[in-house]
């Protein structure tokens, strides 16, 4: 089970929580407004970007190179950024914060 | 939420949109999130709460307890107010009145009407097929649903798709995921031969043919006959493929005749303008049924595609409640097949060269031209190719065409002229 924070891009904070399926379809079942996963979750549109802390970047990990090249299209990624349709729901990211990159 | 800008007084008026899937459901939620404040309702014959139709030929259909991938959280419709009414078909839309009539008989008045009505599987008027049950369609859950039943409940697991497009090539890859005997029946010589060069569809084939598929080109179907359990696909040539039931891929049907009905400017799509507005200013059209110009391609085009859907939702909320015209939008697409993923952005129709750049084994991309100007990059397994044809064709930029197919050169800003 794992409880995370989504911070909108109008700063609004929602709590979700899950225990299976990818970050996305966690977000969008909770209605969390700018992540759209307008592909399903299969990493082609890049509608599900989230900005994460350096630290809880480097416990989800890097993107691998379809997501990394996918993040190009969008002018706000950072080095921080992640699409979280690529980010399994577990334990791992329990009591993280992600701000939803809009 | 934000206010409307524009000042459009939105708060006494009722937005209806008929057709909940992606081009529908997501109007509605652009349209509240833009600070719509009258009623919203959409209709849908669709039982289903609405869902992602492009999964349904790979993911859906490959897990044994299918279930569909929502495109919002039914509680996502109440906190945004957005009433939906499913399993409702549309009977007419009354212009003068500006009411939709239910087949159930109920009318919902609107100020503005979207129509997102989309497209149906057309199922070609062959001999016995119509006569007999066991073919199916690719278009909604319950297909899939009826399809994964008569899976199985045959023992053979033999599978006939009639129609090599990309529909019938995913499921073809997912039925073979299931340990089903898949034949491919093609009428082209090539598969996809509309849609994209040979170079590709020599590609597909070859990994449809590895993967243990029966492809059969230039192939006519004439009819479908019964012969004890199996159902016999019998082609113009004599040949004839035996199958516990068919899959039929072979094109749409626009929905468009309550449009006709209402006397709306149709010519193959509802004629819409830069905002998705059709002859009546009243009513929108958004989605796989509409035919827009596209700015980008200088000509009339009418897109089956996610992106298309999103991209005109969006456009025709802004417009609805800030005035704004959308920008030009290059159009999208992808395919999962296997292991191979497809991701194509641009059009290449009218292309007169082509750039084929081999990386490594199974990753490439074809990059169309029509003089020197980039159309349209396919990009197998290789989303850098995608991500810089796509900066390309957004800014029209001109690239250097050696040095694509060179990949001792990586791909980047370098290889624009």
């Amino acid at each position: 089970m794992a409880k995370v924070i989504f911070i909108t891009q109008a700063n609004e904070s929602v709590e979700v929580e899950g225990d299976s399926g990818s970050l996305m379809e966690l977000a969008v079942q909770n209605g969390v407004y700018g992540i759209d996963g307008d592909c399903g979750g299969v990493c082609s549109c890049a509608t599900c970007h989230i900005h994460l802390s350096p630290e809880d970047f480097d416990k989800v990990g890097a993107p691998a190179e379809t997501e990394s090249d996918m993040l190009e299209l969008d002018d706000n990624a950072t080095e921080y950024s992640r699409l979280c349709c690529q980010i399994p729901v577990s334990d791992e990211i329990d009591g993280m914060t992600f701000t939803v990159a809009g | 939420m934000q206010g409307t800008e524009s000042g459009v007084e939105t708060l006494s008026m009722n937005a209806v949109v008929i057709g909940a899937s992606h081009a529908g459901v997501n109007f509605a939620f652009n349209l509240r999130q833009q600070g719509w404040q009258g009623t919203i309702t959409v209709v849908d014959s669709d039982p289903e709460l609405p869902y992602h139709r492009p999964p349904l030929s790979k993911k859906t259909l490959q897990t044994t307890e299918c279930v569909p991938t929502p495109l919002k959280a039914e509680k996502a419709y109440a906190d945004s107010n957005i009433q939906l009414r499913l399993g409702q078909t549309v009977d007419d839309i009354d212009r003068e009145n500006k009411q939709i009539k239910l087949a159930a008989g109920d009318i919902i008045g609107f100020d503005k009407l979207v129509i997102a009505t989309g497209c149906s599987p057309f199922i070609p008027p062959i001999p016995g097929l119509l006569s007999q049950s066991k073919y199916f369609a690719m278009r909604t859950y319950a297909d899939v649903k009826a399809i994964q039943s008569a899976l199985s409940q045959s023992s053979d697991k033999d599978v006939v798709i009639i129609g090599g497009g990309y529909i019938g090539l995913e499921s073809a890859a997912s039925f073979k995921s299931l340990g089903a005997n898949v034949t491919v029946i093609e009428k082209q010589e090539k598969i996809l031969s509309r849609v994209t060069s040979p170079v590709m569809s020599e590609f597909l084939s070859t990994l449809h043919i590895n993967k243990g598929i029966s492809l059969e080109t230039t192939k006519d179907v004439v009819g479908v006959k019964q012969r004890g359990n199996k159902q016999v696909v019998v082609c113009g040539d004599g040949t004839e493929y035996l199958a516990d039931f068919i899959l039929v891929g072979v094109g749409v049907r626009l929905n468009t005749q309550l449009a006709i009905n209402a006397g709306l400017i149709v010519e193959e799509g509802i004629k819409v303008n830069g905002v998705c507005q059709t002859s009546d200013p009243d009513i929108f059209a958004i989605g796989d049924c509409t035919k827009h110009f596209s700015t980008v391609y200088d000509r009339w085009i009418r897109l089956e595609s996610v992106q298309n859907a999103v991209d005109q939702a969006k456009g025709a909320a802004q417009y609805l409640t800030k005035g704004v015209t959308p920008a030009p939008v290059v159009p999208w697409f992808w395919s999962d097949q296997y292991e191979y993923k497809l991701q194509i952005v641009g059009l290449s129709q009218g292309y007169d060269d082509l750039v084929v750049r081999n990386e490594d084994e199974g990753q490439f991309s074809v990059w169309y031209f029509q003089g020197e100007r980039l159309l349209c990059v396919e990009a197998v397994n290789h989303t850098k190719s995608y991500v810089l044809g796509t900066q390309i064709i957004k800014k029209d930029l001109r690239v250097n065409k050696q040095l694509i197919a060179d990949t001792s050169t990586p791909l980047s800003k370098e290889l624009l002229v």
